[in-house]
């Protein structure tokens, strides 16, 4: 199975868990599994169906923004990680 | 919750923030939680890369910055806890453009300075339900 690394303030929704192993051929797909295993994760991660703008999905040195998006294919021993963009500003 | 920071970090922290000024700067938080108890152990200073003309009201890291650092905590047996940034003429209050990129379980300290001076601090934790941030408090050791 595909593996996907949780960023450190997310791992309390899974149960403090680095690393969560998640079924599916693509990156949507993967998220769809993770999220369905730990439906907390859901509302920090998407935004309806979207992933909100300051969470990023990493293959490798990859950002699936510039690769097929959440449609793209993984390998079944893949290794994805959820990387925050972080970002702030004044009133 | 509160957030134990030493008085030697706080001053870097204003250090830094006043070196920005009039545009906005910030870093990653370092340390431990315990707890209802965050102690921050190191400060990392991270460039701004938000678009130059829009710094002064915006700050931005890059994907890659958390990578590193991340990384670098693993390493040190210590966790990513939090990020600091400063709200130059500005209250140390979180914007709805703060709210909209925030993380439950992180903490947020925002340093207000007015007219180059670092004159206050304050710490935010987000709501799980991402409705607002409630204040937490800091003890300046």
């Amino acid at each position: 199975m595909a593996k996907i690394r949780i960023p450190t303030p997310l791992r309390a929704f899974t149960d403090g868990a680095a690393n969560i192993n998640v079924a599916g051929g693509t990156v949507g797909e993967a998220l769809v599994n993770l999220v369905d295993q730990h439906p907390e994760l859901r509302d920090h991660l998407f935004n309806d169906d979207e992933l909100r703008s300051f969470v990023n999905i990493f293959i490798d040195d990859e950002d699936i923004r510039f690769l097929q998006g959440l449609d793209t294919e993984i390998a079944v021993d893949e290794s994805l990680r959820i990387i925050p963009s972080i970002a702030g500003g004044r009133l | 919750m509160r957030v134990i920071l030493s008085s030697a970090l706080q001053q870097h922290i204003f250090e830094q923030m006043e070196a920005t000024y009039p545009n906005e700067g910030g870093g990653f938080l370092l340390g431990q939680v315990d707890a209802k108890v965050v102690t921050i152990e190191d400060i990392i200073q991270v460039e701004n890369v938000f678009a130059e003309e829009e710094q002064h009201h915006r700050y931005a890291m890059t994907p890659q910055d958390w990578i590193r650092l991340e990384d670098e905590a693993d390493e040190r047996g210590l966790s990513l806890i939090g990020y600091y940034h400063s709200h130059p003429d500005s209250p140390a209050i979180p914007s709805e453009y703060d709210r909209e990129h925030a993380l439950p379980n992180f903490v947020y300290i925002i340093t207000s300075v007015m007219m180059a001076r670092a004159e206050d601090m304050r710490v935010w934790l987000l709501r799980a339900d991402r409705s607002a941030f409630d204040s937490v408090a800091l003890q300046v050791s």
